[in-house]
């Protein structure tokens, strides 16, 4: 397969759709579960609509890893993670760890949706002096844990805070999303046998596994499989869902800490850029930036979902 | 550990920096229970014995993974933890510098980067296990304050002070044997000098070990009627900028002088008087080579990083 490496095309702003983004907030804590997984639904589809303007108004972005990874984002902030806006000095929170930090547009929208941005703020996204760089920082937004960017980064960041986590006895949680692809960075390696050997059980890895890296499918370029086996021998208890599935999500974070007292790795089955039929496993929109047409055309399935 | 070298006429006694490191790591841990050390198997090398056997839990031994070491160590700064993180200076700088660069300068986690051994202090081990770009790479980090402490004093205050710093720091902890060099009642500041010498002839600008060994190259002057001033720079990042033009415009030129490659110390005041004072400068340290197989001693020698290699630089300055 070919792969378009066109970075920046000819961007005209006034082609973009004039957005419609409500912040929704934290999904009601004591609703039915099928309460929550509607507004769960309805908020990722209000971040996906927001992502792809963003990346077309950008001429930049990694709209197909943005796609694989928002459910997985949005059931976090708005649901299963125990973080809030006005919570953000608490030693006890949740943390969140966005490793592959090239998927930054989702992250800014989902943290807008929950209300950790004030939404005017995602217009600045890549904009020259905007808080909102292509790969989110710590020092730039209180809400993002750690800088990110480099592959590889992520893992072991986050088996330090769940390792100053279990020093206190806290029980918050750490939840870090690591690429697919990422995982052939050794560093990870390096961590999850930290993890594992140390068992840090509020510790979870969530590995968006899109099968797809930059250039190629991973599989053809340095295959993780069998993924589940190595995460277990490393000291996971390893779950699998479909990463777009907000209940099923909502299933598996609700397990932390694993009753095992190991960390948890989730593998999320996701297609990169779903569910837009264009772009949805296909290798070519990695970075890509949608056309006008293409973004409205992306816009009405989002519609019609 | 101290030993003792015959220095002319007096003897006197040489220290090694790492017991000031580790008293003084367990004297924050004490004070201070968010205070954690991150090794890579590198507890002995590091001293670390009395701070593993005094907090045994706070001591977190990732094994040989310095890229996970530092990402650790800015975990644990994000989960309300001081870390201390400490390996040989070779390893802890090269293997995990991304690390160092995101995850601790771009990052600005308040940890500590302690970097053991650095240097030629691995002497015959070779170049593969020294430390002399660790000051030249870290000093074009930006948001990183690069320390090399001269003395176990010093090293205990610069540790302190990074203990207490909002920020990264970057401290070499010296394992060779050197003088108490910092006079009674100092305080360690970032970017400040210590005029450890008064001169107007010419002067000497040294960092971590090289210090002393200015020192006795002021005394070698002396004898020849060259009035040597001593400036002591605890930090190559940031400089003393007002230090460095005084000196440069107060004498005849600036001799600096380093255990590292000369871009290092060198190298940044260099940058600075360029634009701000420029004067005749000389460079003592490894220049741009790899050191051959010796000790420590006999290497250090080899690149003229002693009494009389500097004496000899400073009178190149002079024309002398």
């Amino acid at each position: 397969m070919t792969v378009d490496e066109d970075l920046v095309p000819d961007v005209r702003p006034e082609a973009v759709p004039d957005d419609a983004f409500t912040v929704l907030g934290r999904a009601p804590g004591e609703a039915p579960r099928a309460q929550v997984v509607a507004h769960l639904t309805e908020a990722a589809r209000l971040v996906r609509r927001r992502d792809i303007q963003m990346v077309r108004a950008a001429g930049l972005g990694h709209i197909g890893g943005e796609f694989s990874v928002i459910d997985i984002l949005v059931t976090l902030y708005l649901a299963a993670m125990n973080v809030s806006p006005d919570q953000l000095g608490d030693p006890d929170r949740d943390r969140f760890i966005l490793s592959k930090g090239h998927a930054a547009a989702a992250l800014y929208t989902t943290l807008a949706m929950a209300g950790f941005l004030p939404p005017e703020q995602l217009g600045t996204f890549m904009q020259p002096m905007s808080q909102l760089n292509g790969h989110p920082a710590r020092t730039k937004i209180a809400a993002v844990e750690a800088s990110t960017g480099p592959l590889g980064h992520g893992l072991p960041i986050a088996v330090g805070t769940a390792f100053a986590g279990k020093l206190d006895g806290s029980a918050r949680r750490t939840f870090v999303v690591v690429g697919d692809g990422e995982l052939q960075e050794g560093s990870n390696w390096e961590a999850l046998m930290t993890a594992g050997n140390h068992r840090l059980s509020h510790l979870c890895v969530i590995v968006d596994r899109n099968r797809l890296q930059q250039g190629a499918r991973v599989a053809d370029t340095n295959d993780l499989e069998p993924l589940a086996d190595k995460l277990a021998a490393f000291g996971m208890d390893v779950v699998e869902v479909d990463g777009h599935d907000h209940g099923a999500l909502l299933d598996a974070f609700a397990d932390v800490p694993a009753a095992s007292g190991r960390p948890t790795a989730v593998i999320a089955h996701t297609d990169k850029g779903h569910p837009i039929s264009f772009m949805s496993d296909n290798v070519a929109w990695h970075h890509k930036v949608p056309s006008a047409e293409q973004v409205a055309q992306a816009l009405a399935e989002l519609e019609n979902r | 550990m101290t030993a003792t070298i015959d220095a002319g006429a007096s003897e006197r006694v040489l220290h090694d920096c790492r017991d000031a490191w580790v008293a003084t790591l367990v004297e924050l841990a004490e004070a201070d229970d968010r205070v954690v050390a991150v090794v890579n198997d590198s507890v002995g090398s590091s001293k670390l014995g009395p701070f593993a056997e005094r907090f045994p839990d706070r001591l977190v031994n990732v094994g040989i993974a310095e890229q996970d070491m530092v990402g650790v160590g800015a975990g644990l700064a994000n989960g309300g933890k001081v870390p201390f993180v400490s390996a040989a200076s070779c390893f802890l700088t090269a293997r995990a510098m991304e690390q160092v660069k995101v995850d601790a300068a771009y990052s600005q986690h308040h940890m500590v980067l302690v970097g053991q051994s650095p240097g030629m202090a691995y002497g015959e081990l070779g170049p593969t296990h020294h430390s002399i770009e660790d000051l030249a790479w870290l000093r074009t980090i930006p948001g990183l304050t690069v320390a090399a402490p001269c003395d176990p004093a010093e090293t205990a205050q610069v540790l302190r002070w990074a203990a207490a710093h909002d920020g990264p720091v970057f401290v070499r902890v010296a394992r060779m044997g050197v003088p108490d060099v910092v006079p009674e009642g100092y305080r360690f500041e970032p970017g400040k000098a210590v005029t450890l010498r008064e001169g107007a002839d010419v002067t000497l600008v040294a960092t971590g070990i090289a210090v002393s060994r200015a020192l006795d190259a002021a005394d070698v002057l002396a004898a020849e009627g060259v009035d040597a001033r001593v400036l002591s720079m605890p930090t190559v990042k940031p400089l003393d900028e007002a230090a460095l033009v005084a000196a440069a415009r107060e004498t005849a030129g600036i001799v600096t002088v380093e255990e590292a490659l000369t871009s290092g110390l060198g190298g940044a005041v260099a940058e600075l008087l360029v634009t701000r004072q420029p004067a005749p400068m000389r460079f003592v340290g490894v220049p741009d080579t790899f050191a051959p197989t010796g000790s420590v001693q006999w290497l250090l020698e080899h690149f003229g990083i002693t009494a009389a290699g500097i004496a000899a630089a400073a009178r190149d300055l002079l024309g002398r």
